[in-house]
Order: structure tokens, then C-alpha cells, then sequence
């Protein structure tokens, strides 16, 4: 217990992941709470690369949590940017407005 | 020369077809006529040169079907009956083209209607130069197609398009007969040319067929249904509805096809195949019996209509009848004689019709006309010579032809000589009746007409130059011709006409040769005293026995009684194939039942579409709920 | 060893609590908050176990940029929301099942760990190492890692540009310099000549 083994982050890893997943489809207010989940589960995915790059002593983990990092940052640039044009064109942004692809 | 004489008119069809925009409406009409023109002078020469020599023309022009033992050529043979089919046709449709000019010189659609012609002209042509069966069906269901395109010429108006509608159908009935002889003949023969056939015909006369299950003479079989395929062309009784309904269409039509040509290929056919129907007395007989009942029935008709041109088509239909008695009794040669002068004859009254009803702007009721004789006299003097030579007056051309009919019917052995003796004599007077009533009708007597008196006028010489040509010919053609045709010891059919029994060369008693004529002219003081000076006993009479009367204005109900049994059943029969057989079957659940299948199918598809984000977002992760189950348990 | 353990559990407690409260608050700003507080809490825990330039970089592009980014664009929008419609609560049991099995399917994961078993227990974090972790990363990224490196460099222009692209808006009451219009303007575009007579005047087109 007192010991933080690698199994201790995995499971702080987890928690946070399933905390995300949830987000996504519990969420019923706005599109952003949503991309705001999809930060999360991408953040628990770094919290699993550190973790085990530090344990295994292989930096590569640490590298790869650098480009997660920057694929995040440009998802959340892009999907504002949709969320704005989206919001000027119908006037809300709610999760329940959104089904123009409705088949 | 023959080449030429069968392919100008199909050039000049296609010209006026296909080029009438460039070269414009007279200059087709000019090209069609010149053509057909030619044609005729080009046909005289060959008839004389085959009066002369006898000699017999075949050019094969291209090997048409090879298929197993069926082998085809398309040729031209020419022999002294298809000389003779040669003039008549052309002759008549050279001036049935000249006289178009002139009558449908108001019509917009020229070039259609002279291409139409030429077109027909060809069929005909092919018809009777075909050396063989199958030519000879091409031409017979070409002519049927130029004929259903003529009636229906003016397919504006409804009443054409059904005439020629029904001209199409009836003539599909024959054209069984004709087809299903055809192939008795190809099983039995094994050919379609016409010599090697009739070579054969002799062998075979003594055998016979079965056809379910009962046992046939060949022959007999075979001429049955070749004579079905005529009654149908020559509107024979049983057949004959569609050719009164046929005067739909324009009177040049009707005097080229309803009456010289087209309808006379039934006689020709007959005539053509007569080594055929020598062997079968069975056949003779059916021929003459239909024949007589035809002309009597016909004639019969004719006595109570009104319109001028179903007149002259139900006194068409009681000549053909006349025809083919002559032939059934095995005068073959009188058959194409008589065919011969009717052609001239009834072209003329045709078109001499024409020529009134464009002088009462297209009217053609006889009981609105009267009184113009003076008016039009070149017309009238025209009608009346055709009337005169349709009638048998001495020395004009149908007295020759009917009454060698008339004499071959008294000197004929066979089963219904006396039956056709009878009617011959009863429907010469009939005839004689109700052509001088036309003439009564429409030329004296009272002016009948809500049109004013003065706007009747004469037709144009572009008209009666070809009419005057009909007369000459309807005047003399009998005179000229009946030596070389009927005369004794005539060597002029050579092998074109079998003959198995030698016909009698007896001259007629004295009473007989005075009894024709002598009907025939009493017939006009007669009709003189009943259509103009008393009706009141034409009234009287139909008065009284209204019942006969309608049973002829109704045409003894044949059109009733086909609709009732055909037309209906057929119909019906159609819809009930179209609504349950089509529609609630085939379509249900063939491709419209399909489509709904789908159609249900990719509806529900696209209702999982739902469009909203967390739809997609669950599902995809029951799918990694899944496969990291999967993975976990594994 | 207790430092250790006393402030993991304290700050990823606080990561895991300022999560749930990301997607649960009402606001959406203090859900901004909260996950601006959960990636300085788990920043720190890269830092505390001598991951200390991938904590930085998290602190530095995900508080300072993604997540302004985020409360930027909360705050454009916020204050057109209208009242969350009724029902939505109707998926939940449903959503929180899925979000639990997936939990346990992860527990399980690390639980039923087979890959040398002795590892997850056992390791240890390496404490005296030579280099620092900077140094470390620089050396494997600038030479086995470059061209990744580059492209994610493309990546974020590619972004960049979308982002710019999407929200553009050509407004037609702004005036603009036309450059290309500048420089091809001809004379006889501009300049009309015209004989003036004398007391008459010209009447200007504009």
C-alpha cells in the first residue's frame, strides 16, 4: 500500500479513462463537455505511457506521450473551430441539436 | 426493265420519305408519279411482248434465306398472269398517283401520303412477281401494311385509326391461314417454290394429314387454308367487315387498294395456286360456295347504304365474290378476267366518287346530293360509263367478264353450280339495282344539299385526265382483251393456269345470252322509277318490313355479332391478363415487390442513422466492450 | 517512500475527484476549471516520478493554451444556452453501465497481468540517473524520433490552417488591400478626360 507501484498509475490511468468514456454519452448539454471527455481519455492514455516509460527505464514512452500530446492539441484547435462555425450556422451547440446526418 | 419496274416505286417511296424536305412537296409528287408511270408503260410492253411470245421472265435478283433444306431466292418471274397483275396494278396506280395530286392538294402531309403509295405499289408488285410462298407472304403482309398506314392516313380522326385498325386484325386472321398453309406445304413438299410445289402436286393429291387426330387430304387441307388467307385480302364473307370500315381513308386509296389491287390478291393467289386447288374439288367447292354467298350477301348490303363510298365498296366486295366463284368453278382464266376489267371499271367509279364528294366538299351521303348532273356533266358522263361497265351493258367491259362468269357457272358440273348460276343472275340485277340508284341518287332529283347550288363545281383536269383513262379502259378492255383471255383455244395462260379438266367450249343457249343484258337494262327504268319518281314505294316497302330492312342497313349484324363474341371476349380476356396476370402478379412480386422489399429494408437501415453524436458513441463502445471481453476471456 | 505514496494518493484522488466534476458541474466554465485542475494534478505526479519535461509541456500547452482555448470559446458561446431539455437523464443507467464494465474490464487488465509477472509489482523507478529527463528526450527525439518529430510539426500547421480556414469570414463591409488590384490598375481606368464648355459644368458619375 505504502509501496506506489506501476499498477497504483494504471489504475489511476483507468479510473480516469472510464470517468472520459462516461463523459461522452452521459453528457447531454453541450459538444464541448464532450471534447472536453475526449481530453480526458487522452490524458489517461499519457498517464499509462509516463508510467510505464518510467518503470521500464525506456524513454520512448515519455516521446510518444509528446505527439499524443500535440495530436490532442490540434483535435481541440480543429474542433472548436468546427464548434464555432457550427454554432454561427444553427445557433446552438446542444448535443441534441446535432443530427443533420440523420439518415 | 423488270428490275426497274419493281424498284422504282421503292425508290421513289424512300425519296419522298426521306428527302421530301429538300426537294419539296410537288417535286416528290412529280418523282412518284414519273416512277410509277414508267412502271406502267414498262408493264404494257411486257404484257404484249407475253401476249405475243409467251415467253416467261425470271431474274433472280438475291439468294434470300438458306436455312437447313429451306432455300430461298427473291426473284422476279413474270408469266402471263403476273403480266396481266402487272398492268393492272400499275396502270391503276399510275393514275391513282396522278389523281392524288389533284385530291389531296389541301392535305399538309403530301409526301407522305405519295410515299405511302409508292411503298404499296412495291408490296403489290413483289407480291405477284414472287416465284415463291414466302415472297409472296412478304408482299401480301407489305400491302397489309401500306393499307393499314393509307386507312389510317388521317390519324387524326378517330373513326380512321379504328377502320384501319380493324383492317389490320381481320387481315391477320387470313394471314393464319395463309401462314399455317405454308407450312403444310414446307413439311409435306419441302419447298416454297412455286413449280417445284405444284410439280409435286399431283403426286401428293392422294395423300393425306392428320391434324388432331382426324385424317385429311393434303390438298384439300392445304387449299382450305391458302383460300382463308385470300378471304381475308379479298374481304370474302366472314372476313369482309374491315373493308367498308376501310373507305376511312382517302378516296385514291380506296380506289387503288380497296378496289383494283390490294383485295384482288386473293383472286391472284387462288389463280396462282390453282395446280393446287385443281386436285381438290373439296376446295373448289368451298371457294365457289363463299364466292356466291359473298356477291349475293354484299350486293345485298349495298342496295340500302347511303354513303356513296361504302357503296361502291360493298358492290367491291360482291365483284370479288364474283371473282372467286368463277374460280371455284374452275375458271380461273374468267376469275383474272373479270378481275381485270373490275379493276378499270371500279377504279373509275372510285375515283369518279371522289371527284363528287371534292364537288360537295367532302360530302358523302348520297341522300344530300341530287340534281347536279348538269353541273359536273364531265364527271357524271364518267360515273356513268363505270356504272354501265360495272353493271354488264353490252359491249362494255364488265359485260364480257360477268357474263362468262355467269355462263361458266351454267356450264360447271360441280356441287354449287346452281347455286351460283342462281345467285349470279339475281345479284347482276341486284348490282344493276343499287348502281343506278347511286347514280339517281347523286346526279337527278332534287338538290339535297344545305351547301349553296353554285359552289359544286367540276374537278380539275389533274383529276379527270386519269378518270378519263379509267373510262377508256373500262369501255374497252373486255372488247380488246376477252379473245386472248377467255376466248376458245386461247394459248395465252400457257402454265400459269392449270387446268386438270379441259372447260367446255359449248356456246351458251340463245336464252341465256339474251337473259343477262336483258336484266341489266331493265334494272335502270326500274331503279329510274323506284329511287326517283315514286319513293313512296321504297318507303312503303321498308315501312313495312322494318325488320329486314335494318338486318341490311346493319350489314346482316356481322359487326354486332363480332364484337359480341370477339372483340369482348378478347378484351376482356386482355384486361384480366393485364390487371391480375401483370400488375397484381407479376409486378407484385416481381420487380415491384422487390423495390418494396428494399425500399422497407434500407428504411430501417436509416433509422439507425440517427444523426446524434452519443448513438455513435455508445455503440462504438459496446464494441470495445466486446472485443476486450472477447480478449479477456481468450 | 511514505512522501511518495502520501502525495500520489493525494493528487491523483484530487486528478480522479476534479474529473468526475468535469463531466458532472452544471457550468461548463467550472468544468473548464476542473479539468484545468485535474492536468496540474497529473502534471505534477509526471514531475514527482522524473518525467519533469512531459509534465511541464502538459502544464504548458494543455493549461495555457488548450484549455484558454476551451474557456475562450465557453465563454463565446455560453451565454446562448438554452435549459437542458428533460429526458436527457433516461441513458444514464445505461451509460454508466457500459462506463463500468469497461472500468472492471481495465482492473481486470492489471490485475491479470501476464506479461513477466513479477515486473508490475516490483519495479522501481529509477532515482540516479546521469542524465536529466530533458536531456534523455532531446537525445532520442532529434535523432531517432525526427522525422515523427517533423510530421507532427505538419500536423499542427495542417490545424492551424483548418482552425483559421473554418472560422474565416469574408465580411463585405470591411475594406481590404488588394494588392494584385494595386499594382495592375492602368490609367485609362481611373482617368477620364472630358472637354468642359464654358458655363455648363460636367456632371460627375459615381
Amino acid at each position: 500500500m505504502i509501496e506506489i507501484t506501476l499498477a497504483h498509475y494504471l489504475f489511476l490511468s483507468a479510473s480516469i479513462f472510464t470517468l472520459g468514456v462516461f463523459g461522452i454519452f452521459v453528457n447531454r448539454k453541450n459538444v464541448i463537455v464532450i471534447l472536453m471527455s475526449i481530453e480526458l481519455i487522452l490524458l489517461s492514455v499519457n498517464i499509462n505511457m509516463v508510467a510505464f516509460s518510467v518503470y521500464l527505464q525506456n524513454i520512448t514512452g515519455q516521446i510518444f506521450t509528446l505527439f499524443i500530446l500535440t495530436v490532442a492539441a490540434a483535435e481541440a484547435a480543429i474542433g472548436l473551430a468546427i464548434l464555432v462555425v457550427f454554432f454561427r450556422n444553427r445557433g446552438s451547440i446542444q448535443v441534441e441539436d446535432i443530427n443533420s446526418m440523420k439518415g | 426493265m423488270l428490275y426497274l419496274i419493281l424498284f422504282l416505286p421503292l425508290l421513289g417511296s424512300f425519296i419522298s420519305a426521306f428527302f421530301y424536305k429538300k426537294i419539296g412537296d410537288r417535286t416528290c409528287q412529280i418523282i412518284t408519279s414519273a416512277f410509277v408511270v414508267t412502271g406502267a408503260i414498262l408493264s404494257s410492253i411486257i404484257l404484249l411482248e407475253t401476249i405475243k411470245t409467251g415467253k416467261v421472265y425470271e431474274y433472280p435478283i438475291l439468294n434470300w434465306i438458306t436455312s437447313g433444306s429451306l432455300k430461298l431466292h427473291w426473284s422476279i418471274y413474270v408469266d402471263s398472269l403476273t403480266a396481266v397483275m402487272l398492268v393492272v396494278v400499275n396502270s391503276v396506280s399510275a393514275l391513282v398517283h396522278i389523281y392524288s395530286i389533284g385530291y389531296m392538294s389541301h392535305d399538309p402531309h403530301k409526301p407522305r401520303f405519295m410515299s405511302y403509295l409508292s411503298l404499296f405499289t412495291f408490296m403489290m408488285l413483289s407480291l405477284i412477281t414472287a416465284d415463291n410462298f414466302l415472297q409472296l407472304f412478304f408482299g401480301w403482309e407489305g400491302v397489309g401494311l401500306a393499307s393499314y398506314l393509307l386507312i389510317g392516313f388521317w390519324f387524326k380522326k378517330e373513326s380512321a385509326n379504328n377502320a384501319s385498325m380493324k383492317a389490320f386484325i381481320v387481315n391477320r386472321v387470313g394471314d393464319l391461314g395463309l401462314l399455317i398453309a405454308m407450312f403444310l406445304i414446307f413439311k409435306t413438299f419441302g419447298t416454297l417454290t412455286f413449280s417445284e410445289v405444284f410439280s409435286q402436286a399431283a403426286d401428293q393429291s392422294k395423300n393425306s394429314i392428320k391434324i388432331f387426330g382426324g385424317e385429311y387430304n393434303l390438298i384439300t387441307t392445304i387449299c382450305v387454308f391458302l383460300f382463308i388467307g385470300a378471304m381475308g385480302k379479298s374481304a370474302q364473307i366472314l372476313l369482309h367487315t374491315w373493308l367498308p370500315d376501310a373507305m376511312e381513308g382517302p378516296t385514291p386509296v380506296s380506289a387503288l387498294i380497296h378496289a383494283a389491287t390490294m383485295v384482288t390478291a386473293g383472286v391472284f393467289l387462288v389463280a396462282r395456286c390453282s395446280p393446287l386447288f385443281e386436285y381438290s374439288q373439296y376446295a373448289l367447292n368451298l371457294v365457289a360456295f363463299v364466292g356466291a354467298t359473298t356477291a349475293i350477301f354484299a350486293a345485298s348490303i349495298a342496295i340500302v347504304q347511303t354513303d356513296i363510298k361504302r357503296i361502291i365498296a360493298y358492290s367491291t366486295c360482291s365483284q370479288l365474290g364474283y371473282m372467286f366463284f368463277a374460280a371455284g368453278m374452275g375458271a380461273y382464266n374468267v376469275a383474272i378476267f373479270h378481275l381485270f376489267t373490275h379493276a378499270f371499271f371500279k377504279a373509275l367509279l372510285f375515283l369518279g366518287a371522289g371527284s363528287v364528294i371534292h364537288a360537295f366538299h367532302d360530302e358523302q351521303n348520297i341522300e344530300k346530293m341530287g340534281g347536279v348532273w348538269k353541273k359536273i356533266p364531265l364527271t357524271y358522263a364518267l360515273m356513268l360509263i363505270g356504272t354501265l361497265a360495272l353493271t354488264g351493258f353490252p359491249l362494255l367491259a364488265g359485260f364480257y367478264s360477268k357474263d362468262a362468269i355467269i355462263e361458266s357457272a351454267y356450264f360447271s358440273k360441280s356441287l354449287f353450280a346452281g347455286y351460283a348460276f342462281v345467285i349470279g343472275l339475281t345479284t347482276a340485277f341486284i348490282t344493276s339495282i343499287y348502281s343506278w340508284r347511286l347514280i339517281f341518287k347523286t346526279f337527278h332529283g332534287k338538290y339535297n344539299n344545305t351547301m349553296s347550288f353554285e359552289k359544286v363545281h367540276e374537278s380539275g383536269p389533274v383529276m379527270l385526265i386519269p378518270l378519263l383513262l379509267l373510262a377508256v379502259g373500262a369501255i374497252f378492255s373486255g372488247y380488246v382483251f376477252h379473245g386472248i383471255f377467255i376466248g376458245e383455244n386461247t394459248q395465252f395462260w400457257g402454265k400459269a393456269i392449270f387446268f386438270l379438266k379441259q372447260t367446255a367450249h359449248e356456246h351458251p343457249p340463245l336464252w341465256l345470252l339474251i337473259l343477262i343484258p336483258t336484266l341489266v337494262i331493265s334494272a335502270i327504268p326500274l331503279s329510274f322509277i323506284l329511287f326517283l319518281k315514286r319513293k313512296d314505294i321504297v318507303e312503303g316497302f321498308v315501312n313495312n318490313h322494318k325488320p329486314f330492312y335494318n338486318f341490311l342497313v346493319k350489314k346482316w349484324y356481322f359487326d354486332e355479332l363480332y364484337n359480341l363474341i370477339f372483340v369482348k371476349s378478347f378484351r376482356g380476356i386482355g384486361t384480366f391478363l393485364w390487371q391480375r396476370g401483370d400488375v397484381k402478379t407479376i409486378d407484385a412480386y416481381g420487380p415491384d415487390g422487390v423495390a418494396k422489399v428494399i425500399k422497407n429494408l434500407s428504411d430501417r437501415a436509416s433509422s439507425v442513422q440517427s444523426g446524434y453524436l452519443y448513438h455513435y458513441a455508445t455503440v462504438i463502445l459496446i464494441g470495445v466492450i466486446l472485443i476486450v471481453s472477447f480478449l479477456i476471456i481468450i | 517512500m511514505i512522501a511518495h505514496a502520501l502525495i500520489f494518493y493525494l493528487l491523483s484522488s484530487v486528478a480522479i475527484l476534479s474529473s468526475l466534476m468535469v463531466i458532472s458541474s452544471k457550468n461548463t466554465v467550472h468544468s473548464v476549471f476542473f479539468l484545468i485542475l485535474a492536468f496540474v494534478n497529473v502534471s505534477c505526479l509526471f514531475i514527482m516520478i522524473g518525467a519533469e519535461f512531459v509534465g511541464m509541456i502538459l502544464l504548458i500547452v494543455y493549461v495555457g493554451a488548450v484549455a484558454v482555448l476551451f474557456l475562450f470559446v465557453v465563454m463565446m458561446l455560453e451565454g446562448n444556452f438554452v435549459k437542458v431539455k428533460q429526458g436527457f437523464l433516461q441513458y444514464m443507467p445505461f451509460g454508466f453501465f457500459i462506463a463500468l464494465v469497461i472500468f472492471f474490464e481495465l482492473i481486470i487488465i492489471i490485475g491479470s497481468w501476464q506479461f513477466r509477472p513479477e515486473f508490475i509489482k516490483t519495479a522501481k523507478i529509477a532515482y540516479d540517473v546521469k542524465e536529466t529527463n530533458t536531456v534523455q528526450i532531446g537525445k532520442l527525439l532529434y535523432t531517432d524520433y525526427f522525422l515523427p518529430f517533423q510530421l507532427s510539426g505538419i500536423v499542427l500547421l495542417v490545424a492551424m490552417i483548418g482552425a483559421i480556414l473554418l472560422t474565416f469570414r469574408r465580411r463585405d463591409n470591411l475594406k481590404r488591400q488588394d494588392i494584385l488590384k494595386q499594382s495592375s490598375r492602368e490609367r485609362e481606368d481611373s482617368i477620364e478626360l472630358v472637354d468642359v464648355e464654358s458655363n455648363k459644368g460636367v456632371k460627375v458619375n459615381d
